[in-house]
């Protein structure tokens, strides 16, 4: 008995070892590091989180009966123009990370070939690149809050659901007897502290003001470029850790063609990726 | 990686002018398509939007595929990675559609309540008046 128990213990033991060899370590799944692996499945998980946001955005756009259009937004260029440039500030953003991006796939490239010297230079010129595209997030978003007056409780940015007349200019380009029509959109000003929604008059001859425009605008806005200009932030971090880490030497020694700054570079290749979309789903739709 | 160093580099600024051209040719899209280079000049919406999102979504695959190097690993890895995003064409979809149905119902509750104007009492005070769920029906 005893010995039958033995034996049959060997032979499973065998099985385990001769079928299991995916299971005692040594291999890697999908022929990827665990350290890669898990760096895609968090990016995936992330991708969920970004895409739960701009579905939210979708969902509140739709059941709006109107939103604010994104070149008449997004129409200032900081330090240049207050308006009349749609888009253009937010294409020079778009730029700088797209650049930032190639500069990553360099370092990545030179990682591999164990030059040391290049992979420093190159994610320099990353984080260079990151922090440009921070620095103009920064200016972004001054615009709005200081110049424009968004904030999370109101949007100034509306749109006019009806033709009508202007019965009082605002002293930025509106004139007391100004027509309209609607689909047209406006920006609301601030006066010593308060908004000064417009009089205006209607075809019917009725006298209305402006309405603000939806709020969930602002704080989609605000929550979600803000979120993803987080990212940022942690990946300018980051890659300055791992720029440190490789000027120690540290991964040059580990002998595996520098994969961490492979890992960072899927990071910061993904945060480029996100961008696409906000890009699409705020200044283009 | 299955590229030589000299031609990964080389893939990286084709990739580099390929995102810049695909970026340019979005901004275009919205610029023209609004009416802000050609006077008086647009495109309908139903040209545009198409055109800027399957431009958008060629980016991305671009992206994932050549910077991320989705091409280079093994099939399984990037099948575990890019099956699960498949889900949220669903999530877009219902979500989308359940946020214009938010509309209409908010239309409908608007043009009840200018339709329910409570009577006025003969000392002044409003009577309440709880509508019934059947009034807030779309019409």
């Amino acid at each position: 008995m005893a010995q039958e128990t033995l034996t049959h213990d060997h032979d499973t033991q065998h099985d385990v070892d001769h079928q299991g060899e995916n299971w005692n370590g040594g291999n890697e799944p999908f022929k990827a590091s665990y350290g890669k692996l898990m760096m895609w499945y968090f990016l995936l998980s992330d991708a969920f989180t970004f895409a739960g946001l701009l579905i939210a955005y979708g969902t509140l756009r739709f059941s709006s009966p109107s939103w604010p259009v994104p070149d008449f937004v997004f129409q200032a260029f900081p330090g240049v123009a207050a308006h009349g440039l749609p888009l253009i500030f937010v294409t020079v953003m778009t730029f700088i990370l797209i650049v930032s991006s190639v500069t990553m796939v360099r370092a990545v490239q030179e990682g591999h070939r164990y030059n040391k010297r290049g992979v420093v230079v190159w994610m320099f010129a990353t984080i260079i690149g990151g922090a440009m595209f921070l620095g103009c997030q920064a200016l972004e978003w001054y615009t709005l809050i200081v110049k424009e007056h968004m904030t999370l409780s109101y949007n100034p940015f509306g749109t006019h659901t009806e033709s009508g007349t202007y019965l009082e200019g605002d002293g930025h380009g509106i004139n007391a007897g100004d027509t309209f029509v609607a689909g047209d959109s406006y920006l609301i000003h601030m006066h010593d502290g308060e908004y000064h929604n417009l009089k205006y008059k209607t075809a019917d001859g009725e006298t209305k003001t402006q309405a603000f425009g939806p709020k969930a605008f602002g704080q989609l806005f605000f929550a979600i470029t803000g979120f993803h200009g987080f990212h940022v932030l942690s990946g300018v971090v980051f890659l300055l850790i791992v720029m440190v880490n490789v000027m120690s030497g540290l991964y040059h020694d580990r002998g595996n063609h520098y994969e961490m700054v492979e890992k960072i570079g899927l990071y910061w290749h993904f945060v480029d990726l996100v961008w696409v979309f906000v890009f699409l789903v705020f200044y283009l739709l | 990686m299955g590229l030589s160093y000299e031609e990964g580099k080389k893939a990286a600024y084709k990739g580099f002018i390929l995102l810049l051209i695909v970026t340019l040719l979005e901004v275009g899209i919205a610029l023209v398509g609004n009416g802000h280079i050609i006077d008086g000049f647009h495109l309908s919406k139903l040209i545009m939007y198409p055109a800027m999102i399957i431009l958008s979504l060629y980016k991305a695959y671009f992206i994932v595929q050549e910077f991320m190097h989705m091409k280079y690993e093994a099939k399984g890895l990037a099948m575990t990675v890019i099956l699960p995003t498949l889900l949220l064409v669903w999530a877009v979809i219902a979500f989308l559609s359940e946020g214009n149905f938010w509309k209409v119902k908010r239309a409908a509750v608007d043009d009840n309540a200018e339709m329910i104007q409570p009577a006025q009492q003969d000392d002044g005070k409003q009577e309440s008046y709880i509508p019934e769920p059947s009034e807030f029906r779309v019409k």
